[in-house]
């Protein structure tokens, strides 16, 4: 790889099902911020890359052409990835991959989703699931996986808790409930059997943004950069039988591929924190088996013993993570950015202690495109 | 930079509209690729497809198109919501980091189940233009009165583009229209979007494309004859039409001076314009003289399967270069109302 890639500036929007401001507001906000934090200018910016869910959802079709103005685009490239709900990590890992290349020096990222433009059910199925929606597909693999892992039911709700109360913690988030507890997630109205009310995601609006740099850029930056350590996607076909839908193949092989390119060998060990896309409860064990962070049966035993806490020995979505905030097209990005503040040191009130590796990790479509990295405060860490 | 080439390409023919899937276009592409460079498609390290949902009336339609290209085991493997050009672009600046060595690209779009005439208002800015309905033809009109008013063109420079292209077309086994029509009797048609006439316009087209890009020695290896890619570079201009001169293309120049284009030493050129009056800014922008062969394919005046025409053109000149017929060629890409963006790739053979 010609040149390393290192994270220096990041923005967020506030995350909420409303914001009063248009797209361009949405992403130039973020964008904003996001230079502000590097100490850089929009001039400073020498490609843009931008990531969404389907252009259906808000009714505008290959948005770069009407965003390219608010975000300074203005004889520059710009280019636009869509992966699904995988979309906003794959836009982080092209945005790095401009400057791993060696051909741009400095890149801004944005994601974003404006979920309250439009209907996201509706967009899911044309209107025609009358209301399925995403739980509608995964229920039926979180009941899976509760069967061959005898996992009991109040791991969902206490994945749910941990999340709605690091949500609290985060400034940023849509959904905060610090006080929320076990017994009213189960209380809570069943949406999709196993799945509360509680334990599913918002619609929210927001964006996200990060700046990168090279190495050099790096060394001028005003705040520490996370550097980024690896980065890998994977995508299987969504339907066929034989697929494993509950552990995907992909998820497995990206993670393998992510944790070599690393140097990672013990991931629970070696890592300190993760953010895991986990849009309904029940996916934060099953990502900690699909990648390999635990053996098979093992991810919600991490749950019920506290392990996956802030303070716990491998912290996961601690800004919150999907059940928190949810703008589609960003929730990707945010999943990937925010393992940067951990290594940053940026991380605020949900900061762990000490995070020197982080994991990020998003995936999309039918638990079938998956896209991470591996974040460091050193530009290359060892592992023992 | 690295040396990366294609080493193979493949197009559907354009159609004004294809009964199969689009993921079963696309299949038949990477099938006919991999028998040509004799691999398995999971020797390929890289792929990524450039589509639009909208097209297709459904979110998240991509997805299906995975199955064109073969998902399992699973690929490393990517999708941008452009023109099949703007992946090459992503897979290009992604074989340079030097780790992987191969990447192949698709791109696909179906026009037939929509009217995109009805569709495509809604790629204009969501509160103030969408709500108007001012559709790329129009916004082409408009361009081309411009041009006429700036006294950069008149209405014969516009017939005698498509004059000369549908005439190339005819010689294109993959295009859709094809036809000897004199500049004279072009000029006595009714205006459709005036100053355009219809055949102004491309026609409605269903098609993909796909290519195969290698690093150096991987390239010598997977063919005889590569073509290596000299560079891409790809500009936008502000997307409120009052804001810009629309008889000039400033993005286009402003990527042609950071690859340090020599227009004079192109043998062909493959220009993305849409509409006859686009030629004509483009030539200018590019200052492309007479040494230099426009869309000997047709161009898009002669097929124009959206999302995949600006790979298209890419392949078209690769295929000039392979075929001998051409050293040096441009591939040019565009998205949005009136070349609002636009992508340059110079390709160029072995000496």
């Amino acid at each position: 790889m010609a040149e390393r890639c290192a994270v220096v500036g990041i923005g967020q929007t506030k995350y909420d099902r409303c914001l009063p401001v248009s797209m361009d507001g949405l992403v130039r906000q973020a964008a904003l911020r996001a230079l502000e934090d590097a100490d850089l200018t929009f001039a400073d910016i020498d490609a843009i890359v931008i990531g969404k869910a389907p252009d259906a959802l808000e009714g505008v079709i290959m948005p770069e052409l009407s965003l390219c103005d608010a975000l300074c685009a203005v004889g520059k490239p710009i280019h636009r990835v869509h992966t699904a709900g995988s979309v906003g990590g794959s836009t982080a890992i092209s945005a790095s991959t401009l400057i791993e290349s060696g051909m741009y020096n400095r890149v801004l990222t944005v994601a974003y989703e404006k979920q309250s433009d439009g209907n996201f059910m509706w967009a899911l199925t044309g209107g025609r699931s009358g209301g399925a929606g995403a739980g509608g597909s995964f229920a039926p693999w979180i009941r899976n996986y509760m069967r061959k892992s005898g996992a009991p039911d109040h791991i969902g709700w206490k994945v749910a808790v941990k999340d709605r109360r690091n949500g609290a913690k985060n400034p940023y988030a849509h959904v905060s409930q610090a006080d929320i507890t076990i017994e009213a997630v189960k209380e809570s109205p069943m949406i999709w059997d196993p799945i509360h009310f509680l334990e599913v995601c918002p619609s929210s609006d927001g964006a996200a943004a990060m700046v990168m740099t090279n190495a050099a850029g790096a060394k001028r930056a005003p705040r520490p950069p996370a550097w980024v350590i690896a980065h890998a996607k994977r995508t299987e076909l969504g339907v066929f039988p034989g697929r494993d839908p509950v552990k995907p193949v992909a998820g497995m092989e990206c993670a393998k591929a992510l944790f070599k390119k690393a140097g990672i060998t013990d991931p629970r060990r070696q890592i300190d924190c993760a953010e895991l896309y986990v849009p309904f409860s029940w996916f934060e064990p099953m990502w900690l088996e699909g990648h390999l962070i635990c053996e098979e049966g093992e991810g919600w035993k991490m749950v019920d013993s506290g392990a996956t806490e802030i303070g716990g020995d491998f912290p996961v979505n601690m800004s919150g993570g999907v059940l928190c905030s949810n703008p589609i097209g960003a929730s990707g990005m945010l999943r990937l950015l925010e393992p940067a503040n951990q290594v940053r040191g940026t991380a605020g009130d949900y900061q762990v202690e000490g995070a020197r590796v982080a994991l990020g990790q998003a995936y999309g479509g039918p638990s079938n495109y998956f896209a991470m990295w591996i974040v460091s405060s050193e530009p290359n860490p060892t592992f023992s | 930079m690295e040396d990366i080439a294609i080493v193979a390409f493949a197009q559907t023919p354009c159609y004004r509209k294809y009964d199969d899937s689009e993921p079963s276009m696309i299949m038949g592409l990477v099938n006919q690729i991999v028998e040509e460079v004799e691999i398995d498609r999971h020797q390929i390290d890289f792929t990524i497809a450039g589509s639009c949902d909208y097209l297709t009336g459904r979110a998240f339609a991509f997805i299906a198109n995975v199955d064109g290209y073969g998902a399992w085991p699973p690929v490393y493997e990517s999708h941008v919501e452009m023109d099949g050009a703007w992946a090459l672009f992503e897979a290009f600046v992604r074989l340079q980091m030097g780790d992987i060595g191969s990447a192949l690209i698709v791109s696909s779009g179906k026009s037939s189940p929509g009217t995109p005439r009805e569709i495509f208002p809604l790629q204009t800015d969501p509160y103030l233009g969408a709500p108007l309905g001012l559709d790329p033809v129009s916004a082409a009109g408009l361009q081309a009165r411009a041009l006429l008013d700036s006294g950069k063109a008149t209405e014969r420079d516009f017939a005698e583009v498509v004059s000369r292209s549908r005439r190339d077309g005819l010689s294109n086994p993959n295009a859709q229209v094809g036809k000897d029509v004199p500049v004279e009797d072009l000029l006595k048609e009714p205006y459709y979007a005036s100053p355009l006439r219809k055949h102004d316009l491309p026609p409605i087209s269903d098609g993909a494309s796909a290519v195969l890009i290698a690093r150096g020695q991987r390239a010598r290896e997977l063919c005889e004859k590569p073509v290596w890619i000299r560079g891409i570079d790809h500009r936008i201009e502000s997307h409120h039409l009052g804001l810009r001169d629309l008889t000039d293309s400033p993005s286009s120049r402003i990527a042609a001076r950071s690859l340090g284009l020599d227009a004079g030493s192109l043998d062909v050129a493959e220009l993305c314009a849409r509409y006859s009056p686009e030629e004509i800014v483009l030539r200018q922008a590019l200052e492309l003289g007479d040494g230099t062969r426009i869309n000997p394919s047709g161009g898009p005046l002669c097929g124009h399967p959206v999302m995949a025409s600006g790979l298209t053109r890419v392949v078209e000149v690769a295929r000039r270069i392979r075929g001998g017929e051409a050293g040096r060629g441009l591939g040019h890409a565009t998205s949005g109302p009136a070349l609002q963006q636009n992508l340059l790739c110079i390709l160029e053979g072995d000496a």
